[in-house]
């Protein structure tokens, strides 16, 4: 072959601006907030991260998983290799033939991205990804028969100067999407950045079957400091890793494909949002972005640097505040991106900087600030719906087995049914509980998904000083989003009320009493039932079992809908959403509802208060929505003495 | 649609003092911004918003009392740089050295709340600063629509949605219906950095005050109302129509102290005067 220096330098070339691309990338991160990981560790376990934690996520699409081992272990091993064979000139057959062998398998790789590329599902994004897999192809294929002469294949020195040029220019375009393109910003940014994310994702516990879904808090000494900003205003503002982590993005547009307030028309899509906090670090437009708009909202308006705020120009505060932080968008993701983690980072700015949580925003905080509870009711009057149960408190037992958490729901009265089904269940299976009463006070989960973490702070240590009084060895609550309070976000404030106590949901409570003979259920004679996953029980808790195995216990028959599990759909309250109200051209509670029509049940069990208003707020015909408590409570055996 | 405040751009730089104290959440009992005081600030920084940047129109949001009150918070998080603070003993007698303030700093505009939410609460805070500094005062006010060459168009908020249009002669003192517009969302980051710009003043302590025992205020039992309407259209009418005073008399064309005789001698029909 002629110009033998050409091709090595070819390579070095794109090696070389592959690392300054990198290092000025890596500084783009670096620009953000420290954070406290561990590198080294990070880095040794991140091939671990990528063959599990992150290979099971994409597994759930076999074709997919398949297809990018292919391609990119294919393209892994040939970047070893062709820096042995073609850069260092290494002259092995073995590795002249191992070579081609990962070529080819990254080509049939290839061949598969290209297909899948054929007939795009709209959730993808097209632009320069559309150009991806033929550069795999160039790139795969070049070097092929770059290698042909080397592995003896062919004699050293076969072709003219065409075949040269061609396979020059297909060089150049292969590893100028591939070394180049990876650190400069191309399609391929995803391998180097997603790496590095999995080594140094804020949320390690993620990995290894983990489960991480508790907010972090925000330093609140940054309120009493000149120039400190609570919350994230500017893209630098973000942990360095989170910056890391939006650069991960592949915009394969699962998060789009789920997000609740996507498909009801709200002005959020999970995807471009992370697209724009990209825009956001590396500064510029989002006028290169080729997938789905924000629903309502045209492409290419939108402006932002590492260094301007991110609601002046970037994103509207309206996309920040349709999330309902249901969490299906991360649970989704191949890339473990944090949606949800950014979004409040940024309401954390707009509520406790800018005073701008929108519509009745303002007023529940206000109330939750002067009463504790989010409806601004008498602090005094938490327990007058129980004024018929003759419940113990914890201010007069002091101890007992199961403190009963008893939530906000204590003021609203279809919440009140479920909270009464469940102290009939407790009374009749003997449980030693007792309540919290007046003591008790709102657990903060509406704060904080609202931006203002300094009221769930106050409301959290407070709480937690109550609790340290007494003696107990398990906390039941019915309300899911205290369930995930109490369990996942107490932790953070140096208090040991919590030590050794079991948090549960009802439902798991509910069902160890079942299954120990405690309480005994008459069979379920009332037809076709389907089950709503709340989302702060099943995804941000990973409680998908007990519930059903109640169900089940009672002989009832899950008739399962579509979107259940950890793909559930929210109801559309979580979040402080039904609070924000943003318009779309859909309500989320409509859309679930027709999720259950579809199974054709007549009544849909939940496990959730919230929930329960969601769907019941659904117009009729429909269903019945009935807490799982409240179906118990009508089979409960009734013991002949 | 509420016309947009405007304060001309003929007129010289206008001063404004809104007057804040210690709220008290009817619930809870627990200290907070008060709601019509708070209502006052938020006229007063709408009234600044002009978008005009060469003006020199200045807001100051004073307080007579402890200036380490959580209370104030409140009012800084609506986005106050700083909050002026005339400490004194909250029990002392506050007016005396707000009068002093006020004549010294000479504003054009003093925004009050009607009443305060807790202590006295007897609303004659406004009423006595006018009297001190020798301004009109204008009550329940729900709007000032503008200022223009020293004279400002106010709103005053009468039952039942009505308002009234008043063109009043700067300076004036006007206190704050609920009817003004709710005042904007009190964020936490500005409320713990906002400065308290204290002023040590001279108080005389409330003698008369000191005896007296604070109990919460209880409702008074409601009179039954009896529904004399027989048809739609007379409850229609009876729930949106003006009551109209019984008695009292229109004096438009006589002279102003016929007029002034004719108040005199009803306020001494009434007892007012002795």
């Amino acid at each position: 072959m002629i110009f033998e220096w050409l091709h090595p330098f070819l390579i070095v070339t794109a090696l070389v601006l592959m690392v300054i691309g990198a290092v000025r990338r890596v500084n783009l991160w670096r620009a953000g907030q420290s954070d406290q990981i561990d590198l080294i560790a990070g880095l040794m376990a991140m091939p671990g991260r990528y063959l599990h934690d992150l290979h099971d996520i994409v597994e759930r699409d076999k074709y997919m998983s398949k297809t990018h081992a292919a391609t990119g272990g294919g393209f892994v091993l040939s970047a070893v290799l062709i820096i042995l064979v073609h850069l260092l000139g290494i002259d092995s057959q073995i590795l002249a033939w191992a070579l081609m062998a990962s070529l080819a398998l990254m080509f049939v790789g290839a061949l598969f991205v290209f297909k899948r590329r054929l007939n795009p599902p709209s959730r993808i994004s097209k632009g320069p990804w559309m150009r991806l897999p033929k550069s795999l192809l160039a790139f795969a294929g070049a070097f092929f028969v770059l290698t042909l002469p080397a592995a003896g294949v062919l004699p050293e020195g076969t072709g003219g100067v065409l075949l040269t040029l061609v396979l020059t220019g297909l060089i150049i375009w292969g590893m100028g999407e591939l070394f180049f393109g990876m650190t400069w910003g191309g399609p391929m940014k995803h391998a180097f950045a997603g790496a590095l994310h999995l080594a140094f994702h804020r949320r390690q516990d993620r990995f290894g079957a983990g489960r991480s879904t508790g907010l972090k808090p925000v330093d609140l000494s940054l309120a009493h400091e000149v120039g400190g900003v609570l919350g994230v205003a500017k893209p630098t503002d973000f942990k360095w890793n989170q910056l890391l982590g939006f650069d991960a993005c592949v915009q394969c547009g699962k998060c789009e494909a789920v997000c609740p307030a996507f498909a009801a028309g709200q002005p959020l899509n999970p995807k471009k949002l992370i697209q724009d906090m990209v825009v956001g670090l590396a500064g510029g437009t989002d006028a290169n972005y080729a997938g789905s708009a924000y629903p309502g909202k045209d492409v290419g308006n939108a402006k932002g640097g590492p260094n301007q705020i991110i609601t002046e120009g970037l994103l509207d505060p309206e996309t920040l505040w349709s999330c309902t932080t249901c969490r299906a968008c991360v649970e989704e993701c191949p890339m473990m991106i944090e949606h949800v983690d950014a979004i409040v980072d940024m309401r954390r700015y707009l509520t406790m900087e800018k005073g701008q949580t929108p519509n009745k925003g303002a007023e529940v905080l206000d109330n939750i600030i002067a009463t504790d509870n989010p409806n601004g009711y008498a602090p005094a009057s938490r327990t007058n719906w129980a004024a018929d149960q003759n419940l113990p408190l914890m201010r007069d037992v002091k101890e007992a087995q199961v403190l009963f958490w008893v939530s906000d729901g204590a003021f609203d009265m279809r919440s009140q049914r479920i909270l009464r089904a469940f102290v009939k269940l407790m009374k009749a299976a003997n449980v030693d509980f007792a309540v919290l009463g007046d003591e008790e006070l709102d657990c903060g989960d509406v704060a904080r998904r609202l931006g203002d973490d300094a009221t769930f702070q106050s409301l959290a240590t407070r709480n937690l000083a109550v609790l340290s009084q007494y003696k107990f060895s398990k906390i039941v609550t019915t309300d899911p989003h205290a369930y995930h309070c109490l369990r996942n976000e107490y932790n953070d404030f140096g208090s040991d009320a919590l030590n050794g106590v079991e948090v549960l949901h009802h439902t798991s409570f509910l069902n160890e009493l079942v299954q120990q003979g405690s309480l005994k259920l008459n069979n379920f004679t009332g037809g076709k039932v389907t089950y709503h996953d709340p989302c702060y029980l099943g995804r941000y808790n990973g409680e998908y079992e007990a519930p059903r195995e109640l169900l089940r216990s009672m002989g009832i028959e899950i008739a399962e809908m579509e979107r259940s599990g950890f793909r559930s759909r929210c109801c559309g309250g979580g979040g402080g959403a039904p609070i924000t109200d943003i318009p779309g051209e859909r309500r989320i509670a409509d859309m679930r509802m027709e999720d259950v029509n579809t199974t054709g049940a007549e009544l849909v069990a939940v496990g959730c208060q919230q929930c329960t208003a969601m769907l019941e707020g659904v117009v009729e015909p429909r269903p019945q929505v009935k807490d799982i408590a409240e179906i118990l409570v009508d089979q409960l055996a009734e013991e002949l003495h | 649609m509420q016309p947009k405040q405007s304060i001309a751009a003929t007129d010289k730089d206008v001063k404004i003092v809104s007057l804040i104290s210690v709220g008290k959440h009817p619930q809870s009992g627990r200290v907070r911004r008060a709601d019509q005081d708070s209502r006052a600030v938020e006229l007063g920084m709408k009234l600044l918003d002009t978008g005009d940047s060469t003006r020199g129109d200045s807001l100051v949001v004073l307080h007579a009392g402890d200036p380490k009150e959580p209370g104030l918070r409140g009012y800084a998080g609506m986005g106050l740089n700083s909050v002026r603070v005339l400490e004194l003993d909250p029990a002392a007698d506050a007016v005396a050295p707000l009068g002093e303030y006020l004549q010294q700093f000479a504003p054009d505009i003093v925004l009050t709340g009607v009443r305060a939410e807790g202590g006295e609460s007897s609303g004659m805070v406004p009423y006595q600063l006018a009297e001190k500094l020798g301004w009109p005062i204008v009550p329940r006010v729900a709007d000032i629509i503008s200022v223009e060459a020293g004279v400002a168009e106010v709103l005053q908020a009468l039952p039942r949605g009505q308002r009234r249009s008043l063109k009043i002669r700067l300076p004036f003192i006007a206190s704050i219906d609920s009817a003004a517009q709710d005042a904007r969302q009190s964020a936490y980051g500005p409320a713990s950095r906002a400065m308290m710009d204290i002023e040590v003043v001279d108080s005389s302590t409330d003698q008369l005050r000191e005896s007296w025992s604070e109990a919460p205020a209880k409702k008074r039992p409601k009179r039954l109302k009896v529904i004399k309407a027989k048809t739609a259209a007379e409850r229609f009418k009876a729930a949106t129509a003006k009551s109209q005073g019984e008695g009292g008399k229109v004096m438009q064309n006589e002279s102003a102290a016929e007029q002034a005789q004719a108040i005199f001698d009803l306020l001494l029909e009434e007892g007012v005067l002795r």
